[in-house]
C-alpha cells in the first residue's frame, strides 16, 4: 500500500557495473560495491537491476510484481490473463533472513501481449506494456510492477542493499549490467515499491538526490500519459527517458540535454544550428529539466549511463578496467572490487557518460 | 445648490501656517485645482476637490501640507459603509453610473497572501544566485509537442521550424495601457524600459504613436473591439499581436475614453476625430463565437505572414478554464488571463468590484484544463491583474503561469499614488492625462529608469526565491505547485489550486 500521499526526498548510494562483451557476472560484485557505501543508506530501501538474467526466455517481457495480498494478486492475474500470453509465471525465489521483515508477495510473469489486443488498441507491444503497468500501478490497490523489460529484472525492497541482495539471492543471478541503490530517505515510510531502481520496460534508474522540480516534471509527464504513482522523484526520471528516447525518438545524448539542459549562457555561444536545437529543446521540454541535485545511473539492455545535474551537486565516479565499466557514488566502492583501474574520474556536471555493450550482445 | 446636492469631502487638506513658506508649489502641482493662493499668497484648500493624489505632499519643500481623511465622522456602521452612502447620494444627484479607476480595492480574501513558497533544507541544497547561473529567460508563444532531430554533418540538427516565439529576459510584461488613457510620456517610458530590460510592453487598445515605432521589437500591439489605430503598419510594428476580448477590471463591458482626453495626437494615433469619445463596444462586432475568434486570429496571422505570436486577452470569469481551452484551440499562441483585481483607466464601480474571479484560481484552473486536454504546449499563459510584488509573481508562476503582467505596479513606479481618478484626465503625476501641463511633468527617461530598476529588482528577487527553492531555471518553477503550500484555505480552494495545505 502507498503509505501516504507524499513525495519522499532521499539521499543515497548508487552503483553500476557493466561488461561490454556481455560476460555475465554474479551479483556478488555489486553487493561488494554497495557494502562499502553502507553509511549512505539507512536501511529504508535497497535494490538491484540486473540485465541478461533470463537468457533462456529473452524475448518475453518479464513483469516483476509485488503484492500486498492475495486479492491484489488475483486481480492482477486476471488482468494479465486477459491481455497477455503467459509463457511462465512463478514466485520470485527469496531466502528468509531476519533483517528483512514482512516482505510482500513477489512474483514474476514472462508474457507477450496478445496480438488481437494490440490490433484492437492499435498499439505497439511496448506501449501496450507501459499502459498495462500504469493500469496495475494506479488502479489496483496493493500491488506494484517493479520491472517490465525483457531479459532483465528489478529486485528491491525495504532494508539495507546488502540485506535485500541476500534476501533475493542475487548472487545466484548472472548479469552483464548490474545497478544498485541504497536509500536514505529523509521521510520514512518503509515502503517496498518506494525503493530504487525505478523501471519501465527495460529502463532502470537509480538515483542519489532530490528533484526540486518534481512537481512540474510529474505534471508534464501526465500530459503525455504517464501516471506517477510512487510519489518518489526517481519515478519521473524513468518515464522521462522512456518518453524522450523511446517515444519521441531523441538520441540519448539529446535527452540528457533535456534533463540536464545547457545553460542559456552556453547556448548563446553555440553555432547557429546548435543554438536553434538547444533553444528548441528548452522551449519544448523545459518542464522535464531535472532541477536539483542528482546523480543517476540509467540502464537499458544496451547500455549503462551516468549523469549528474548541471551544477554537479552530487558525486558520481566512473572507472574502467578491460571490458568492465563501473559507476558509483564513491570511488572506494569501485576500488573495493577493482583496484587496478585503467581509468578513473568524476563525471562532469550535466555531461552524460554512456558505456554501451557490443552490438552482438543484444539483438 | 441645495443641501441635498452636497457631498461631504472625502479628504481634508491641512496647511500648517507656521511651516508654509508660501512658495505656491502645491498650488501649481495640484492637477485637481483643489488648492488656491489668496492675494497674500496664503494657501487655501478646497477640500471637496481633493482626491488624495498626494502630489502636494511630495512637492512641498517644508512638508507644510498634509492630506488626511475627512475627520468629520458619520455614525459607525459596519454594513452601510460611508462609501455606499456617498455613492447613493452621488447617484441621486446625477442619475448616472458610478465611475472609478485602477483595480478592485474591496476586501475580498487575497489568495496570494495565503500561499507560501517552499525552501530547501539539508536534503537538497539551495542555490546561491550570486554564484551560480539562475535562468529566468522565457519564450512567449506556441511550443511544439515534440521535436524531431536529424544527424547531419556529424552533428544533431533540428528538423522542423518552430512557431514564432518572443524571448523575454524576465517573465514580466508591462500590462496593456492605452495611449489616451495614459500619456505619451508614460508610453515612451514603458517602451524604453521594455527594450532595456529585454521584455515587452503592451500598447493597449489605443494604437501606437509614431514615436514608439523604434521600439517595435518590444511591443505587443492590441486589437480591441474599437479597432483604434489598427492598420497594416500597426500590426507590422510589433513583436506580437493581442486580441483584447476582456479586461479583468470590467469583464463583459467595453471601454470609454472621454472626448476631453482625445487631443490631436491621440486622435491621429487612434484614427478618430479629435474631441470625440472613443467608445470600445463590449463585444467585437465580428466576434460572436469562438469560430469568429479563430477567424480573426487567422486573419491577423495571415496579415503578418505568420511571423509573430497572436495572443488573446480574456477576463477571469467563472467558466475561464473552458473558455481558455477554446481560445487555445482557436489557435491563439498565448492567453492573457486578467483577474478581478486588474486595473483600468475607467470602469463602472459596480462592474469593477463585483465581476470576475481571482487570478490565482483562474491560472490554476486554466493550467489544469489545458494539461488535461494535452494542449498546454499550444499556448503561453500570462497571468494579469493584481500582481503586487515578486513573490506574487513567483506564486503565479508556480500555479502555472508562464508570465505575469504588471500595470498598476508600473504606474506606481512612475509616480502614481493610486488615487483612482485616472478617468478624470487630471492625473497630477502626468500619467493618466493628456493635459500638456501635466504630461510634461513626467520625464520619459527618468520614468523609464524607475521601471528598469523595478524590473531589475523583481528579477533579482525571483532569482533569490528560485535559489531558495533549489532550482536554477524558470522552467522548473512554472507549474510546480509542489513547492507551494496553503495557509487556511478551504478544501475546495485547495482542490482548484492543486496545492497542499501547509504542514503536509
Ligand atoms: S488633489 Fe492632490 S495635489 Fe491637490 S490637494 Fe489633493 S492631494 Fe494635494
Ligand atoms: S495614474 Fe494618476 S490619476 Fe490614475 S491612480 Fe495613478 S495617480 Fe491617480
Amino acid at each position: 500500500m502507498i503509505p501516504a500521499l507524499e513525495h519522499i526526498p532521499s539521499g543515497c548510494a548508487a552503483a553500476g557495473i557493466m561488461n561490454k562483451s556481455g560476460v555475465c557476472i554474479s551479483g556478488d560484485a555489486i553487493m561488494d560495491m554497495m557494502s562499502v557505501m553502507h553509511s549512505r543508506s539507512n536501511g529504508l530501501g535497497g535494490g538491484f537491476a540486473a540485465y541478461g538474467i533470463y537468457p533462456e526466455i529473452p524475448d518475453y517481457y518479464c513483469l516483476h510484481i509485488m503484492f500486498d495480498n492475495d486479492s491484489a494478486k488475483r486481480e492482477v492475474d486476471s488482468l494479465i490473463e486477459e491481455n497477455f500470453i503467459t509463457e511462465r509465471q512463478e514466485k520470485i525465489p527469496t531466502r528468509n533472513i531476519k533483517e528483512i521483515k514482512d516482505p510482500p508477495l513477489l512474483w514474476r510473469y514472462f508474457v507477450l501481449p496478445k496480438p488481437d489486443k494490440l490490433v484492437a488498441k492499435n498499439m505497439d507491444a511496448n506501449d501496450f506494456v507501459v499502459r498495462l503497468v500504469m493500469l496495475i500501478n494506479t488502479r489496483i490497490p496493493g500491488c506494484y510492477v517493479n520491472s517490465s523489460g525483457k531479459n532483465m529484472g528489478v529486485f528491491k525492497g525495504v532494508g539495507y542493499p546488502e540485506d535485500i541482495g541476500r534476501f533475493f539471492m542475487i548472487e545466484k543471478y548472472s548479469a552483464y549490467i548490474w545497478t544498485a541503490h541504497g536509500r536514505f530517505p529523509t521521510n520514512t515510510p518503509g515502503w517496498w515499491a518506494g525503493a530504487h531502481p525505478f523501471s519501465i520496460l527495460d529502463w532502470t534508474v537509480v538515483h542519489n538526490g532530490e528533484i526540486s522540480s518534481y512537481g512540474i516534471n510529474k505534471r508534464f509527464l501526465e500530459t503525455y500519459g504517464y501516471e506517477c504513482v510512487l510519489l518518489t522523484d526517481t519515478e519521473v526520471i524513468a518515464y522521462t527517458f522512456d518518453l524522450l528516447v523511446r517515444k519521441h525518438g531523441l538520441p540519448l545524448e539529446i535527452a540528457c540535454n533535456v534533463v540536464a539542459s545547457k545553460f542559456w549562457k552556453d547556448i548563446e555561444l553555440m553555432s547557429e544550428e546548435e543554438r536553434k536545437l538547444h533553444t528548441a529543446l528548452r522551449m519544448t521540454y523545459g518542464n522535464l529539466l531535472l532541477n536539483g541535485p542528482f546523480a543517476i545511473i540509467v540502464a537499458t539492455n544496451n547500455y549503462m549511463m551516468g549523469l549528474n545535474d548541471r551544477i554537479k551537486l552530487r558525486p558520481l565516479v566512473y572507472g574502467k578496467k578491460g571490458d568492465f565499466s563501473y559507476i558509483a557514488s564513491e570511488e572506494s566502492s569501485i576500488r573495493k572490487i577493482e583496484n587496478n583501474l585503467e581509468e578513473v574520474h568524476s563525471l562532469v556536471a550535466g555531461k552524460p557518460l554512456k558505456v554501451e555493450v557490443n552490438k552482438d550482445v543484444c539483438a | 445648490m441645495s443641501v441635498l446636492d452636497k457631498l461631504l469631502p472625502e479628504f481634508f487638506i491641512k496647511v500648517d501656517r507656521e511651516l508654509c513658506i508660501k512658495c505656491g508649489q502645491c498650488v501649481k502641482n495640484c492637477g485637481f485645482s483643489a488648492l488656491m493662493q489668496d492675494k497674500d499668497k496664503n494657501v487655501k484648500p478646497i477640500h471637496e476637490k481633493c482626491v488624495a493624489c498626494q502630489r502636494c505632499m511630495y512637492v512641498c519643500p517644508t512638508k507644510a501640507i498634509q492630506v488626511i481623511n475627512f475627520p468629520g465622522t458619520q455614525k459607525n456602521n459596519e454594513y452601510w459603509k460611508p462609501e455606499y452612502i456617498k455613492n447613493i447620494k452621488k447617484q441621486a444627484n446625477s442619475g448616472g453610473i458610478l465611475l472609478t479607476a485602477a483595480g478592485n480595492d474591496k476586501p475580498y480574501p487575497v489568495i496570494f497572501d495565503r500561499l507560501l513558497l517552499d525552501a530547501c533544507q539539508v536534503t537538497n541544497p539551495s542555490i546561491d544566485p550570486l554564484r551560480e547561473p539562475m535562468e529566468i529567460i522565457s519564450y512567449l508563444g506556441e511550443k511544439p509537442i515534440d521535436i524531431s532531430i536529424e544527424f547531419r554533418d556529424n552533428k544533431y540538427v533540428l528538423k522542423d521550424k518552430l512557431k514564432p516565439n518572443i524571448k523575454l529576459n524576465s517573465p514580466i510584461i508591462f500590462a496593456a495601457m492605452s495611449y489616451g488613457a495614459i500619456s505619451l510620456n508614460a508610453h515612451k517610458a514603458l517602451a524604453k524600459a521594455a527594450r532595456e530590460c529585454g521584455i515587452l510592453m503592451n500598447t493597449g487598445e489605443g494604437g501606437l504613436h509614431r514615436d514608439l515605432y523604434e521600439y517595435s521589437d518590444n511591443i505587443i500591439v492590441q486589437v480591441a473591439s474599437g479597432r483604434f489605430g489598427v492598420s497594416p503598419e500597426y500590426l507590422k510594428r510589433s513583436a506580437a499581436i493581442e486580441i483584447k476580448v476582456g479586461q479583468g477590471a470590467k469583464p463583459g463591458i467595453g471601454g470609454h475614453l472621454p472626448g476631453y482626453k482625445v487631443d490631436d495626437e491621440v486622435s491621429s494615433t487612434r484614427m478618430i476625430p479629435k474631441g470625440t469619445d472613443a467608445l470600445s463596444p463590449a463585444p467585437h462586432h465580428d466576434i460572436y463565437s469562438i469560430e469568429d475568434l479563430a477567424q480573426l486570429i487567422a486573419s491577423l496571422k495571415e496579415a503578418t505572414d505568420y511571423s509573430k505570436p497572436v495572443g488573446v486577452k480574456i477576463a477571469a470569469v467563472h467558466n475561464i478554464a473552458a473558455i481558455a481551452s477554446g481560445v487555445a484551440r482557436a489557435d491563439a499562441d498565448y492567453i492573457v488571463i486578467d483577474g478581478f483585481r486588474g486595473g483600468t483607466g475607467a470602469a463602472p464601480t459596480m462592474i469593477r468590484d463585483h465581476i470576475g474571479i481571482p487570478i490565482e484560481l483562474a491560472i490554476a484552473a486554466v493550467d489544469d484544463r489545458l494539461r488535461k486536454e494535452k494542449i498546454r504546449n499550444k499556448v503561453s499563459i500570462v497571468a494579469a491583474g493584481g500582481i503586487r510584488h515578486a513573490a506574487d509573481m513567483a506564486k503565479a508562476l508556480a500555479l502555472g503561469a508562464d508570465f505575469v503582467t504588471i500595470g498598476t505596479v508600473a504606474l506606481i513606479a512612475m509616480g502614481c499614488t493610486l488615487c483612482q481618478k485616472c478617468y478624470t484626465g487630471n492625473c497630477s503625476w502626468g500619467i493618466a492625462t493628456q493635459r500638456p501641463d501635466l504630461v510634461e511633468r513626467l520625464n520619459p527617461d527618468e520614468a523609464s529608469k524607475k521601471l528598469v530598476n523595478l524590473i531589475r529588482g523583481w528579477s533579482l528577487e525571483l532569482k533569490e526565491i528560485m535559489g531558495a527553492l533549489g532550482i536554477n531555471a524558470i522552467e522548473s518553477l512554472v507549474g510546480n505547485r509542489e513547492r507551494l503550500r496553503a495557509l487556511e484555505l478551504s478544501r475546495e480552494t485547495l482542490d482548484v489550486l492543486g496545492v497542499k495545505p501547509a504542514g503536509r
